[in-house]
């Protein structure tokens, strides 16, 4: 358990190191620079090479990718080129907003999801089939396009939601409980946009997995000693078809990341996503560094969580004896 | 096949997918025939669907802030979606085949390679790759086919590896390398044609996976470039409009999801007809 433990957390590891050295040498290697968009088109070539030389951008690449990784690993992330603020500061405020809308969805998701895919294995072929339609057409909504048609539905023609920002104008001079509901009314909208394809996706796998579990012989043991129902769901399938579906959750973070990028956009959530575009756009290197670098973590360290969490609910795999296990 | 046949599932999203294709293809034919036509901007733009302009030209989905026709834009946006969406899978199905089928036939340091970097491409946030590499270069068709492609491949690989090592050893493949057959005509005549059936279901949901990132790319203005219509960059130029003009964002967005639909719902029956202990009971 704790060779595999150590195993999982090094290739982890080479995962970040390897997306980050990836992702240097791509930004460094895109046309245009930060410099050039600093200036503006007036500056001067020798301004501007006056500038790349006190950034130090005028170094070879080996070089500048080695002191940026010294410099990373002792925890100074450097300045934001197009910004001029510490890029710590930068993503101190992105992160959290980040994790706030990413966690609070994969929890709503996946316990809709699960409930749902429950709901279809044990009902009719009706609701079976009616939730089915409505989970696909769930799956197949891009987010962006679903918070549009949100913000249309929510802000513009009820007027309940805001649709920008995590926080109104007035934040500042509101206290208490005010306050509170203000942040969570500027939640709703991007929250609901990706709780609802998350439903979408979880509720077709955990259908499949009950399914599949269903028709185990075990089941059919549990049957025939007279389980109720709910018990034979509740003790003997869930727990089984969990399995695949924590797998998937970890599996699933970097494309619910990716959405939330999208998602970010759209409802100018103050994000890692949200900054990582404006970053990427602005050739904003330390920026887009940190963000890649935090972001990779975020991913690997959800892959061992989900590990950890199979193990938790598998005693075949704690225990180490399930054949040519993951 | 007689049970895709007899599938609705199936017949609904083929249905979709060849009307959507149709209507590519027809483009010219079903529509106004210019996307980027522009006549007189002011009498023009934002019109409601259904609405007849001055000439007496019908907009059955209205006019954008260009007094473009929706419909005419939706139609030749398919083209770029669906055939964007069509060569990024075909592209990353070839390069997922090549590196499943080499890691699952020729074994040691080349398959601990090939699947390295399989597992490392596949825990990378594709989005903010995406976005790497699309800012690499001027956006274009061509460009997002090919990011498309090259980082959609290691799901394909992984399946092809799975199918490729198990065929690997079954009669059928030893009786042929007793015959004395080379190891790539071993792999190409008798373990691909079989490996490739899970491929099919994998492309199909692949299909309506490119399709939305290729417009979620477009939507952030770093695809398909205006004024060429993708139904990304139609529902991006809908945003501003939302309020005045909602059948701008509405009518590219229903498009999307319907081709998406259509194609799980194809790629989820193909799947039930290949195992069918996990059809219905």
């Amino acid at each position: 358990m704790v060779a595999t433990v150590a195993r999982r957390t090094l290739a982890g590891l080479a995962v970040v190191v390897g997306a980050v050295t990836l992702t240097f040498f791509l930004v460094r290697l895109a046309p245009g620079d930060p410099v050039e968009r600093l200036l503006g088109p007036q500056a001067t070539a020798a301004q501007l090479a006056a500038q790349r030389h006190a950034l130090g951008l005028d170094r070879p690449l080996p070089a500048q990718y080695g002191s940026w990784l010294a410099r990373f690993a002792r925890g100074d992330w450097g300045r934001s080129i197009a910004t001029g603020r510490p890029v710590r500061a930068l993503l101190g405020e992105a992160v959290p907003a980040t994790v706030e809308l990413v966690g609070l969805s994969l929890v709503l998701s996946y316990l809709l999801g699960i409930a749902v895919g429950a709901l279809q294995v044990t009902a009719g072929p009706r609701v079976d089939a009616a939730l089915s339609v409505t989970t696909v057409t769930l799956f197949a909504l891009p987010g962006y396009w679903l918070g549009l048609m949100l913000v249309m539905a929510f802000t513009y023609w009820a007027g309940w939601l805001p649709a920008f920002g995590a926080a109104g104008l007035d934040a500042d001079v509101l206290t208490g409980w005010s306050r509170r509901i203000d942040e969570l009314r500027h939640l709703a909208l991007p929250l609901t946009t990706l709780t609802l394809i998350g439903v979408g996706g979880t509720a077709r796998f955990a259908r499949g997995a009950m399914r599949d579990v269903r028709s185990q012989p075990f089941v059919q043991t549990a049957q025939a000693k007279g389980l109720s129902p709910w018990q034979v769901t509740h003790r003997h399938v869930a727990r089984n078809a969990l399995i695949p579906v924590i797998t998937l959750l970890g599996l699933s973070l970097p494309a619910l990341f990716s959405s939330a990028v999208l998602v970010e956009a759209v409802f100018a959530w103050p994000g890692m996503g949200r900054r990582l575009v404006e970053a990427v756009q602005a050739r904003d290197y330390p920026v887009v560094m940190a963000a890649t670098t935090v972001s990779a973590i975020l991913v690997v360290l959800g892959n061992l969580l989900a590990d950890a969490g199979v193990a938790w609910i598998d005693p075949r795999v704690r225990h180490g004896t399930r054949e040519g296990g993951p | 096949m007689k049970r895709l046949l007899r599938s609705r599932r199936a017949a609904f999203g083929a249905a979709v997918l060849a009307l959507v294709a149709l209507g590519a293809a027809l483009a010219p034919l079903v529509s106004s025939g210019d996307p980027a036509g522009q006549r007189d901007i002011v009498l023009t733009r934002f019109l409601p669907p259904l609405a007849t302009d001055g000439r007496g030209a019908f907009h059955a989905l209205g006019t954008d802030r260009f007094g473009r026709d929706v419909w005419t834009r939706l139609v030749y946006g398919a083209r770029v979606s669906l055939g964007v969406g069509g060569l990024a899978v075909l592209l990353s199905i070839a390069i997922g085949v090549a590196v499943g089928a080499v890691a699952g036939h020729w074994g040691g340091p080349v398959r601990t390679l090939l699947l390295g970097i399989t597992d490392f491409a596949l825990a990378l946030p594709r989005v903010v790759l995406l976005l790497l590499l699309a800012a690499l270069w001027r956006p274009n068709a061509t460009l997002v086919i090919v990011v498309l492609g090259v980082t959609g491949w290691m799901s394909v690989a992984r399946l092809v590896y799975g199918e490729v090592r198990s065929l690997g050893v079954r009669p059928f493949v030893e009786g042929a390398r007793a015959l004395g057959a080379s190891r790539s005509r071993v792999l190409g005549r008798h373990i691909l044609p079989n490996a490739l059936t899970p491929v099919i279901v994998a492309a199909a949901l692949g299909v309506g996976n490119a399709i939305m990132l290729e417009a979620g790319l477009s939507f952030l203005g770093l695809g398909v470039q205006p004024p060429t219509p993708s139904w990304g960059n139609m529902i991006a130029s809908g945003r501003d409009t939302l309020v005045n003009a909602p059948w701008v964002a509405t009518a590219p967005g229903v498009a999307l999801v319907l081709v998406v639909v259509a194609c799980t719902l194809l790629g989820d029956a193909v799947q039930d007809a290949l195992q069918p202990v996990r059809t219905r009971p």
